[in-house]
This record gives structure tokens, sequence and C-alpha cells, in this order.
């Protein structure tokens, strides 16, 4: 019993918990209709590469995991969100291919055609990404805009940006070296090898500097973090760079993805997504302590989500109220009043146990 | 229940984590009294009050309010309004940026027939209940136009005209000044000829002695008495609330600490201001000294010390720091050249509420140290365990939330914070707040410790005998300006004088 008490007090144990949930929905319908228990994580090797539902969540759960991250961030140390993200992986998608094709070229299949580098394309996507964490972050850092209202901005123009910079075209990269941050890297999808190693760099950097203490302690109290020597404006910015790197990493796997740069479905609310997922992961919109482990769960259990309504075969124009549903309860499950009625009521049955065992 | 009684409490217990925080206390609140609540910090008393009003829930125990049958189960403060047990708490909970009228009346608005607000009558309502306490306000102003002290009145205006019994009064007077203070006193007893109980707590034992009636001590969470004030003289109350005689009045000064004009300069600042908050000023502080600044509340005492800190960066002037020419555009340029400055209001600039005590013990250090070059955990513990044994910090661990503690000890920590970081220059805006009296004395000590170890103390403080007890120079200041120094033998009449002006002797 109180082995259990303290597991649910862990902090991760929520989202943990919700992930769990949604993994045994899956493995109830696959017995209801007379598959395998197992057969959802049944992982396959075919022509050299791993298959599989779980590894399928994991991959395309990708982009929004590395968007959770910088959100996480930016959530902790403002207390607000930046919507933006979707559109500039969008516009970073277009800036790397149109880099890569020349402006006004549609399609390119092989790398002779290249008007620059691939490596070229990439950096510039992921310097596209930081300059709009730039302008978010400097607006609301150092000029005080809300955060909603800051990168609203971004939000609208990143996306016809992009595309004007493909000329109003979707332009095709069908070269094998672009696709592979979509594919596979060995028998791995790509995706998957990137979402990883960005946490990990991101929680190395929080392991072993200040950083996780600086934004957690802005986020908290501005003012006081200031006078004790802190410089609230800078950490404030710091996160929403890094927040746009991650839109530009997330934007280079998708575009990868499709091997091309369609600007008008890239990431296309997928910043409500990466929202989610902090909210999912156990941490307060309102800013402050944060729990990067638990936004990065919060992602893929919405991927897992998702896949589990492909599975059940819900058609997927109406997956969204589904989706909806679940979570409501996932998130109604941590609220704090919830939590404390819970809490009641096993201290009231606890109690009316040692009644029964006194009389 | 007897018929003036407003308000009982019987045996209420209630416990935090690690904490129990009351146990099975009695209290009880007569029609038309002051009822003083004492005790330290962490005795028990803003629990209390919470359990009263709805927002902690008590374990055992129960609360009768005259005039309702049974024991009153409040859940929120709705609930406790409702059955007339209306609270102020020290830090103003009004909304400063609607006006006076619509903070009176927010959520309880007068309404016309078409479901909209009468702004109209909800003014005039409000124009005449702040006529009737005798406030002087413009309903239709905005609130932040007004004084903290202002607020706190209006807030209390809210409480009163909602048919309150039992009104609590959580240190309201710890952010005002002597003149406002009494403005307060005159409400309050305008209040208790009405028939209001008035539950006030304070720190001040000379405000109990003011106005209260009656007195109830606290101590460790447990009931030490109720008494009427003429029973109980300063000294046994002090006595009361610590559980032994202590003399608040004893010197702590060492022999020959004095001022000494000879001692190299520490810090030499010339014509530092700050636009609308500190006319120019100079001010030389040698190191092992004790300068207090001293002044009515709103004299520019806090902004002095801030311009030199550069949490409002100077406009003008110079700076030199040990002898050097310094540059200090924000609070880190100032830690960096051996400052600290702890805040005078705690809950706003001071503590990092969600973080635990070691962080915020440990935060100043790692600012100054740099972000790339975290403090080891191991380390880290090792400080904030230093200090909270040294500060005597009472906290159920140090991995616990500083939220959590009582006022007094996440002051410690704070002070703690700046400690860590070896200053040789500390800025103390208000060290002593709303703590006990026994900590009160412990920071003084520190502070004269401090200061004999040839650091530079600079001491802000409303109580002029605190200044008196600790400094050996004063700045004097009236109305954003630095007006002048005393040194040599300090009294209260002196420095009573400096402070009024005119008769200075300067």
């Amino acid at each position: 019993m109180s082995n259990l008490k303290k597991l649910t007090q862990k902090r991760l144990f929520l989202p943990v918990f919700c992930m769990i949930l949604v993994l045994c929905i899956n493995m109830i319908y696959d017995l209801s209709i007379g598959h395998h228990f197992y057969n959802f994580f049944e992982i396959t090797m075919t022509n050299g590469m791993l298959n599989g539902r779980l590894i399928n969540i994991l991959n395309r759960g990708s982009e929004v995991a590395i968007l959770a991250i910088g959100m996480t961030l930016v959530v902790s140390a403002s207390a607000g969100t930046d919507i933006s993200v979707g559109s500039v992986m969008s516009l970073c998608a277009s800036f790397c291919c149109m880099l890569v094709a020349g402006f006004g070229v549609s399609s390119v299949s092989s790398a002779e055609e290249f008007a620059m580098p691939l490596a070229v394309g990439l950096i510039g996507a992921l310097l596209m990404g930081c300059l709009c964490g730039a302008f978010n972050g400097g607006l609301v850092a150092y000029l005080n805009i809300q955060p909603m209202v800051a990168t609203l901005i971004l939000w609208s123009a990143a996306r016809a940006i992009g595309l004007l910079l493909c000329n109003n075209l979707i332009v095709y990269i069908r070269v094998p070296e672009f696709g592979v941050f979509g594919g596979y890297l060995g028998p791995i999808p790509t995706p998957i090898v990137i979402a990883a190693v960005c946490v990990a760099i991101v929680s190395v950097v929080l392991k072993k500097t200040a950083l996780g203490m600086y934004i957690q302690s802005v986020g908290i109290n501005k003012k006081a973090s200031r006078i004790a020597g802190l410089n609230s404006q800078r950490i404030i910015f710091l996160c929403y760079l890094i927040c746009g790197l991650c839109a530009g990493i997330a934007g280079i796997v998708a575009s990868s993805r499709i091997t091309s740069a369609d600007s008008n479905n890239i990431g296309l609310d997928l910043e409500l997504d990466a929202i989610l997922a902090v909210a999912l992961g156990g941490n307060s919109l309102g800013g402050g302590k944060f729990n990067l482990a638990g936004s990065i769960i919060g992602a893929y259990t919405i991927q897992a989500i998702t896949t589990t309504m492909y599975n059940m075969g819900v058609p997927s124009a109406v997956t969204p109220v589904f989706k909806a549903v679940v979570v409501i309860v996932i998130v109604a499950v941590q609220a704090p009043p919830v939590k404390a009625w819970f809490k009641k009521r096993s201290a009231a049955k606890a109690l009316a146990k040692k009644e029964v065992a006194s009389a | 229940m007897e018929e003036n009684i407003v308000l009982t409490a019987r045996g209420i217990s209630m416990t935090f984590p690690g904490v129990k925080a009351l146990d099975n206390v009695d209290f009880t609140l007569r029609k038309g009294e002051i009822h003083a609540l004492m005790g330290e910090n962490g005795a028990g008393k803003s629990t209390l009050i919470k359990c009263l009003t709805g927002i902690n829930d008590f374990e055992s125990g129960e609360i009768h309010v005259a005039g309702i049958d049974g024991p009153v189960k409040n859940r929120n403060t709705q609930d406790a309004q409702k059955v007339g047990i209306s609270t102020v708490y020290q830090e103003v909970n009004l909304c400063p940026n609607l006006s006076v009228a619509e903070n009176l009346y927010i959520g309880r608005e007068p309404m016309t027939p078409w479901r909209t607000i009468d702004r109209r009558t909800m003014n005039k309502k409000a124009d005449e209940l702040v006529k009737r306490l005798d406030i002087k306000v413009d309903v239709t102003q905005n609130l932040e136009n007004y004084s903290l002290a202002i607020q706190q009145m209006i807030a209390i205006a809210r409480a009163v005209d909602m048919d309150c019994k039992a009104l609590i009064l959580d240190e309201p007077t710890s952010s005002l000044d002597d003149s406002e203070v009494e403005k307060l006193f005159k409400m309050m007893l305008q209040l208790k000829e009405h028939g209001v109980g008035i539950v006030f707590v304070t720190h001040f034992l000379e405000q109990v002695y003011a106005v209260c009636d009656r007195i109830t001590v606290l101590r460790n969470g447990t009931l030490v008495g109720e008494y009427p004030v003429a029973e109980l003289p300063r000294v046994k109350l002090v006595a009361a609330m610590m559980g032994k005689d202590f003399d608040d009045l004893a010197s702590i000064k060492p022999e020959g600490f004095t001022f000494d004009a000879e001692a190299p300069l520490e810090i030499e600042a010339k014509g530092l201001s700050h636009k609308g908050t500190i006319k120019p000023f100079d001010l030389d502080i040698h190191k092992g000294e004790v300068i207090g600044l001293t002044g009515l509340l709103g004299s520019g005492r806090s902004e002095l010390a801030r311009a030199i800190y550069g949490a409002d960066k100077a406009q003008t002037g110079t700076l030199k720091v040990a002898g050097k020419a310094a540059k200090v555009n924000q609070p880190i340029d100032a830690m960096q050249l051996g400052m600290g400055l702890l805040p005078d209001d705690r809950k706003a600039e001071g503590i990092i509420g969600d973080l635990s005590v070691r962080e915020n013990i440990i935060l100043a250090l790692q600012a100054k140290r740099g972000m790339f070059n975290q403090l080891s955990r191991a380390k880290q513990e090792e400080i904030a365990d230093r200090y909270i044994d040294l500060l005597q910090i009472k906290t159920a661990s140090r991995e616990t939330p500083i939220k959590q503690l009582s006022g007094g000890n996440q002051q410690k920590a704070i002070l703690a914070r700046w400690l860590a970081t070896d200053p040789n220059f500390l800025i103390l805006d208000e060290p002593t707040r709303g703590i006990d009296i026994g900590t009160k004395t412990e920071i003084q000590k520190l502070i004269i410790q401090l200061a004999g170890e040839g650091k530079s103390i600079m001491f802000i403080s409303s109580e002029i005998e605190e200044m008196l007890r600790t400094c050996n120079r004063m700045a004097v200041l009236r109305d954003g300006a630095k007006v002048g120094e005393l040194d040599g033998e300090l009294t209260q009449e002196r420095v009573m004088a400096a402070i009024a002006g005119g008769a200075s002797d300067e």
C-alpha cells in the first residue's frame, strides 16, 4: 500500500500512467478482434528496417517531441506559449528546399541539380529557426509583449513567407540524401534518432549547467531573479531561441519525410500538439517548475492516441473528436481538485477500514 | 454561546507535511473588542486564521459563529464571508487596475434592470461608504493611484461593508508608516464602537498596547493563553511568546562600536539619481560600518539603496567601489563588485516560491559564478545545510519549497542567499519586517558581527529603536532626497528631529 502511494506521488506518475492506459486500450482492442494481445507491441524486421506500431508511434511523434522540448522551456520561463512553431517549421522547410533547389525550381531529382550543397540548406533552415526564435524572444523578453500576441505574428506570417520563398510552388527534392532525415538510418527510423539526440543534448545541458534552475527561477519570480543576479530578459530570450531552433529541426524532419516543402501542410496545427504535450507532461502552463521528460512522454502519448484511432479504423476526419475526449480525461485526472477528491476518498476508505478492523 | 461572543473556535488541529501546525487550539472573539493574536513566526497565527476563513481544511475541532446553530464549515473565503468572517491580509488582495468603487463592490455589483452594472449607484454607495469610514479618496480613481495604506483601508472597507461580525486583520500595519497606522487605528476603534470583533495580528508590540483589549498567545502551534491586556505587560507577553524571559531592549552593540571616519572607503557615490524616485545624492560608506537609512515611508530610503545596487539603474552620477570606478547597469554587475541586496518586499522580490530552500539559498552564488559553472549538488547541499544550521531556519527539509516556510524563516533563507555570496557591502532593506522578536535580535546581532568582520552594511528599517541599536551612522532622507547624515551619539530625539526636518543639526 505504502509503496503504491509512493509510486503515485512521483512526478512522472501521471504522464506515464496515461501512456500505459493508451497502450492497454490497444491491447484490449487487439484481443477483442481476435489478434494476439501483443500485436501492438510486435516489432518486425522487414528489408532490414524495423517495423511495427510502436516504432511507428515513436517515428511519427518525433516532430512533436522535438517541438515539446522548446515549448517546455518557453512555458517555464515566460508563463506563455510559442504558438508560431508550426508555421516556423513550415518556413524552415521551405527555406531549406529553396536554398537547395534554387529559387523558382519546383523539382530536383538528383544531387547534380542542387543549386547549393545540402548542408547549406540544412544549416540555413536551422539559422532561420533561430532567427524566428530570436524575433519571438525579442518581442517577449525585451519589449514585454504577451507571448501569445508576440508569437501570433509569426504564426500567421511565417507560413506565408515560406510560400513566397518557394514562389508559390511545392518544391520537391526527390534525392535520397535529403530523404534520409525522414527515412531510415540503418534499421532505425531517423526521426527517432534525431529526437533522441535533441532530448539527450538538452538534458545534458540542463544537468551540467545551471540553465534549468535559471529558467525555473525566472518563470516563478522574474523580479526576484533579477535582484538575485539573473538576467531575466536574456534567459527568456534564450528559451525562445531554443524553441525556434527546435522548430527548425522539426521542420527539416517533416520536410524530409515527404521529400518536399509543402508550405501549406508542414507543421499544420502542430503548435497545439506541442502545447498539449507540455500540459500532458504535468507541467503548469503558468510557468515555473518544469519536467522535460513529462513533456516528451506527453508528445508520444498524443501520437499513440492518433495511431490507436487509425488502428481502430476511426475515419481520420473524426479522429480529433476522440482525441479531444481522451485529452479531457487525461487532463481532468491531473487537475488539482480531482486529485484532492481522490486523496480524500482514499483517506475516507482507509478510515472506514480502520473502524471495521477495530469493531 | 454567550451573549456577546461573535466567534469561537474549539480544539482546532491541523498538520502540514512534517509539522503539527496547530494542536488543539481554542480561540474566542467577543463583540466590540480588538483581540491581538500573538506569537513568533511559525507559531500558527496565519494557520489559525486560514482555518477560520476556510482556506485551510483543519483536521479536528469546531468553529461557532454567533447567530448560527451548530458548527460552521467554511469551505472557502466566500463561505466565511457569508457567515460574517472577513479577512484583510498583509498583502492587499485587490485589483490595482480597477477603480476604488469597483474594488469595493467586485462580485456583488449593484445591477440595473437590464442586468448591467449600475455604475452610478455603485459609485454613490462607494462614496458613502468611504465617507462614513473617513477615508479620503475619489472612488472613481484606479486603486493603484493610492498609497498602500489607503489600499489597505479600502480592503477593510470592503470587508466591513459585507456585514462582517468578525474582521481579521493579518499584519495590516507592516507596510504603513506611523501616521498611516494612526489612521488605521482610528478606523479600527470606530468599527469596534459598532460592535465588530476584530482579530489583529501584528509583530509590533507597541501597537498591541495602543489598541487591543485582549491578547491570545500561540507558541509552536499550541495555545499559551488568553489574557486581558492589562494583565499582560510587555515583558510578560514577550516571555509568553518565546517561552522564556527576554529583554528586547538590551544593548547588543559591543564597546567601541562607533563611527570610524578613518576606515578605508568601500562605497563612494557621487550624484547618483534615478528619475522619479531618488534625487542626486552623495554618500560615502566605510569598511566595517553599519549605515542606517532613515526617513518616512516613501522618502526614498529603498530607492537610494536600489540606485547603488543597480536594481533601478542610476541615471546620473558616478560610483566607486573600494576605490575603483564602477559601472553598475544591473544587479549582477553590483554582485560582481561584492554587493548584495535583501529587498524589502520579500514575496515580490525575494523568494522564488516554488523552488526549494536549497535552491533559494544558492541562487545568488550560482548567478555570480555564471551559468556554465554549476555548483555541484553536494556543494549546494553543504552550503544550504550550513546556513540552515547557522541561521536556524525552521524547515522540514532543505528540499521543501520555500513558500511553505513561515515569513521569518523565508527571510532568513534570503539572508542566507546573500551571506553565501560573501559580500563586502550588504544592503538590508527592512530585514526584520514581519518577523518575531527573537529572530529580529538574531539578525541585528548578525549585522554587528558582519560589520566586525570588516564588511559594510546598509540597514534600512522603519523602527528607529532597531536602527539605534545597530547603526553607527545614519543618513536621513526626506521626499526622495538625502538631506543629511547623523553620527556620534545617536538618540531617538535627534533622529526624529532630522526626519521631521527643519531642526536638523547638520
